[in-house]
């Protein structure tokens, strides 16, 4: 199956919930679907437990920040995966950052757990209904989120660092 | 495994200890904590914490450029390094649409080969270790170290090998490396064959890590499991078949299965695993064509040094490449390699500029330690040892 007839499948196979799906499109080797995120549990339900997709695997999920895009400033892209038919495809949603909340998918994958503690941490992602929605990687104080694009690494260039104080 | 609790953490009747394991403790090799609820030697909860030796590997790499990311990927599983930096360099390729010469291809197989087998060997001589059998590990470790003298003459490093460039390999196998890589062929069989004779129908060992922290294949998946741990419980999973990258079709391998997924089925799965990984190395060797060593790509590929300072191209490239003067093009790709733990997956996304918008690594450590509470409740301390190092989870690749 091509890319281009994987795509047609899932979406033939999508009636029930084409009203989430924003737009598709394939995007080399992966069928990108973009979903509202209202509804991304009920279409990652249907995605999973169709009988004719069945994409039970959730490979990765991670989340994104584009500054400039307003309404779409933040998202979450999930790689899902159909094992027994070895196909794949790509769900992202987008969201301002005016609302960080999106639907937590730990009840369709335990996997999803810790991918999703681990965006939170970094993006400030609100997932509802996480069971254990803390930071992962950070330590707990932190009070930001440092993957955002307002939070620049320290410019290799600069020279307002005093040697002595690094022991160098 | 049951998910309803054989006990009730909260029984006032019962008088749990708490013990903390870790952050440091010689038995976890890497900084693990688990705060374990104990029932005398029985765990009753357990309640990992990760990120101790977190390096915040995705934020420095919207902050170099492309070539420049492959040392990151070192530092990921630094068991089996080149296997992260091929992973990486196939995702480059893959955004900039280069195919790479058969030639390298080939080599590059053989490398990520042996190192899946240090990393195997890692593994299965620390589940022989935890479990008491300290002779084993002491034969079989030392052809660690000589994968690691072939890697050396490679690319003139051992343990983090930033081996191969973005479009191919930098320079050929020299006749040391092809010698070393000859003799540790002829050599290793037997010396794996003696690791097998001591360990793997020890009676002790088999007594210990049979039915030790097992999951099943259904839980497996639903936890994200992927590599030697999830096939040890029965999927016959591998990026190598399902999806395969850098000619992995070319060659002949089966992908072994356990059945229960206990700590027995992780340790016998990887020694297949080995035994396979000798085979696609004669395969790749015996099937090696020659041709160039690289795509003809000179926008991405870093030349060689001596041609920096001797050609004016190269010269041009290479301030280029290092300047980020070259056009990227934008579009997001994935990726993934059949890493030493599992699917280990690059999602670059490209906005053109000289740096990655944003690349996520899948970890599989990071992914299936999620597990590891559910396999350990209500087993043995002992056991919850023999478990994680049985799931192979390397500090590195769990914390970016």
């Amino acid at each position: 199956m091509t890319t281009q007839e994987l795509h047609d499948f899932v979406l033939s196979n999508s009636e029930n919930i084409s009203s989430s799906i924003v737009t598709s499109y394939v995007d080399r080797d992966f069928p990108c679907f973009e979903v509202k995120k209202e509804n991304i549990l009920e279409v990652m339900k249907h995605f999973k437990e169709s009988t004719e997709l069945s994409f039970g695997f959730l490979t990765t999920c991670c989340a994104m920040h584009f500054p400039e895009q307003g309404d779409k400033e933040f998202g979450m892209v999930y790689h899902l995966h159909n094992m027994q038919a070895n196909t794949r495809i790509r769900v992202k949603t987008f969201f301002p950052k005016s609302d960080l909340k999106i639907s937590s998918l730990v009840s369709l994958w335990p996997s999803a757990n810790w991918m999703e503690r681990q965006e939170y941490d970094f993006f400030g992602v609100q997932f509802q209904g996480h069971p254990d929605l803390r930071r992962i990687l950070n330590m707990d104080e932190m009070n930001y989120f440092p993957m955002r694009k307002e939070y620049p690494l320290e410019d290799a260039g600069r020279d307002d660092k005093q040697d002595k104080y690094f022991g160098r | 495994m049951s998910t309803t609790p054989i006990i009730n953490p909260n029984d006032p009747e019962k008088d749990y200890s708490i013990l903390n394991l870790g952050p440091t403790h010689p038995a976890t090799h890497g900084i693990f904590q688990n705060v374990l609820t104990m029932d005398g030697e029985m765990i009753v909860k357990a309640e990992p914490t990760v990120g101790y030796i977190h390096r915040a590997f995705e934020k420095l790499a919207e902050h170099r450029p492309y070539a420049q990311i492959t040392p990151i990927t070192d530092r990921l599983n630094y068991c089996s390094s080149p296997i992260n930096n091929m992973g990486w360099h196939m995702t480059v390729e893959k955004l900039i649409n280069c195919e790479v010469p058969k030639r390298a291809q080939y080599l590059r197989v053989i490398i990520m080969e042996l190192s899946r087998i240090a990393d195997h060997i890692v593994c299965d001589t620390v589940i022989a270790v935890d479990s008491g059998a300290m002779t084993g590990f002491l034969y079989l470790f030392q052809w660690r170290e000589k994968i690691y003298e072939i890697f050396e003459e490679i690319c003139g490093a051992r343990l983090t090998t930033n081996i191969g460039r973005i479009g191919g390999m930098d320079k050929d196998f020299n006749e040391k490396a092809w010698n070393k890589l000859t003799a540790f062929l002829k050599e290793f069989p037997k010396a794996l064959k003696e690791f097998d004779a001591l360990v793997t129908r020890n009676r002790i060992f088999v007594d210990r890590t049979v039915n030790c922290g097992p999951i099943t294949a259904e839980r497996a998946l639903a936890y994200g499991f992927t590599g030697s741990n999830l096939r040890a419980a029965g999927v016959d999973y591998d990026v190598r078949v399902a999806a395969p990258y850098s000619s992995y079709e070319d060659f002949e391998f089966t992908v072994p299965v356990g059945t229960t997924g206990d700590t027995y089925d992780r340790y016998a799965v990887r020694m297949a695993e080995m035994w396979e990984s000798m085979s696609i190395i004669q395969q790749a060797i015996d099937k090696l064509p020659s041709g160039p060593i690289h795509a003809d790509v000179p926008e991405f590929y870093l030349p060689a040094k001596e041609l920096v300072y001797s050609s004016m191209e190269a010269l041009i490239y290479h301030f280029k490449i290092v300047m980020g003067e070259t056009d990227i093009p934008i579009g997001e790709v994935y990726h993934a390699v059949e890493g030493g733990n599992g699917e280990l997956g690059f999602y670059l996304v490209s906005d053109g500029g000289r740096t990655p918008y944003r690349l996520h690594f899948r970890r599989p450590c990071f992914i299936y330690y999620q597990a590891y509470p559910e396999m350990i409740s209500g087993g043995m301390l002992s056991d919850a040892i023999l478990t994680m190092s049985s799931m192979n989870v390397i500090a590195g690749e769990l914390d970016a």
